[in-house]
């Protein structure tokens, strides 16, 4: 079957589509979409062959926007998204992420919900927020959002998710109970440099193995081989520990993508205005910057924890949205780059999708 | 029957649901629960919990700013309000 690339990107205003050619050369621009709502995330679901777009509106609170036509028609629900009486109401939906046949949606304060009707309806998941440490949860700049489901790819039971300022969790269970997994991660804000909790992690990827599992977190780029249970620093080679997005290679473990940024107090955005995404093909042992194609000189631009991702065409695409409203695209595994488009709003998310051409 | 005046945003979210209706309710709860009845996803984008209106959702009564539990009378006219908000 012939495919083609879409780019779903996420905005502060609107949820857009740039779709491309087989070849990966030229790309047709669609949107704004979901009223222009923000958009925290956008996704497609391989298995329903369906988009959905979570984000919040500041008059009517979080919202997963559906498409099944491939973003020609749109519809929106929000029944459920809500922690009930006392509660404190949701703002937005940060990530979604389907997996054996249940969509699952990060909220703000961070809180985790599942979908067995396609969005349609939503169930908080309470054995997160009945954790312990949950009381001393504290909000960072970015809130108190959950902005990372990562689910097993064979195993329904295995879940972790990430939130701001508050870190890595992992339950065996499905959901029902869930564990800390931050030992060995920085927190340099903290009077305690390695808490049980509240490490800022900024986005959690599992590898194409099912075993890896990678973070790009405030204070560093770090591996964990067994789950999260000890993770591993893989900063060395960087020009800094600071950074959003974070994107592994379709098909191989081993090789990552970071963009990182001038540091966490000097304006976070890319260094020397020089914009470079680095690659590392050895698990994070040793590191490439790839510039070829990119702004060289006076690009003072940001990426933000969704605005990197890969396609799963042979080689692999990988795609960039800046908070500034451009996309760079690279066909050839980040050997070289071009801007797709410009003058979006700020751009929240970026993932892919291989559709039927 | 009460007048009930919904904004356009709302509108342009919830299929079938006009920006002009009329409800029978005695409070601004019970009028938002009725609507819920007719047009499905009212009430989460109007409440954030069960309890309390969205911070930036203003409902006025016969021209006065009303709670949940405000009283809603036949013949009152209810107005739903998005604040002035947004960046």
């Amino acid at each position: 079957m012939a495919t083609r690339p879409l780019v779903l990107l996420g905005t502060k205003k609107g949820a857009f589509i740039l779709e491309g050619d087989a070849g990966r050369k030229n790309w047709q621009l669609r949107g704004p979409f979901c009223e222009a709502w923000p958009i925290y995330h956008m996704m497609f679901d391989d298995a329903s062959q369906t988009i959905y777009a979570g984000g919040g509106n500041p008059w009517f609170g979080p919202g997963v926007w559906r498409s099944d036509d491939l973003g020609a028609t749109w519809s929106h629900s929000g029944a459920g998204l809500t922690y009930g009486e006392g509660g404190p109401p949701i703002g937005t939906i940060w990530h979604i992420t389907a997996a054996h046949g249940t969509l699952y949606a990060g909220a703000d304060p961070a809180g985790l919900f599942r979908s067995h009707d396609q969005g349609q309806t939503w169930e908080h998941m309470q054995g997160l927020r009945d954790h312990p440490s949950r009381p001393n949860w504290q909000a960072g700049y970015g809130g108190l959002c959950l902005h990372s489901i990562v689910a097993h790819p064979t195993d329904p039971a295995r879940l972790w998710v990430a939130i701001s300022a508050v870190g890595t969790f992992y339950s065996a269970d499905a959901g029902a109970t869930w564990t800390p997994r931050n030992q060995g991660v920085r927190a340099e804000f903290a009077p305690e440099r390695y808490p049980e909790f509240g490490q800022c992690v900024h986005k959690l990827l599992l590898a194409a193995d099912g075993e890896q599992l990678y973070q790009q977190n405030h204070c560093g780029v770090y591996r964990s081989a067994d789950g999260g249970a000890h993770w591993d620093e893989i900063t060395e080679g960087l020009p800094s520990d600071f950074g959003f997005p974070l994107a592994l290679h379709p098909r191989d473990p081993q090789t990552l993508y970071v963009v990182p940024l001038n540091g966490a107090e000097q304006g976070r955005v890319v260094p020397d205005g020089r914009m470079a995404v680095w690659r590392s093909k050895d698990r994070g042992a040793s590191w490439t910057v790839l510039t070829e194609g990119l702004p060289g000189e006076h690009a003072y631009l940001g990426v933000l924890r969704e605005g990197m991702a890969v396609d799963t065409l042979d080689p692999a695409g990988i795609y960039v949205g800046t908070s500034t409203g451009q996309v760079f695209g690279s066909s050839n595994e980040g050997a070289s780059w071009q801007q797709l488009c410009t003058n979006l709003p700020p751009i929240w998310s970026v993932e892919t999708a291989l559709v039927e051409a | 029957m009460a007048q009930v005046y919904l904004p356009r945003p709302l509108a342009a979210l919830i299929a079938g649901l006009p920006k002009q209706t009329e409800v029978e309710a005695t409070t601004v709860q019970a009028l938002i629960a009725a609507l819920e009845q007719r047009w499905p996803g009212v009430t989460t984008c109007l409440c954030g919990t069960p309890d309390a209106l969205r911070p930036h959702i203003n409902i006025y009564v016969d021209g006065a700013r009303a709670t949940l539990a405000t009283p809603v009378q036949a013949g009152s006219v209810v107005r739903v309000l998005t604040a002035v908000s947004g960046g």
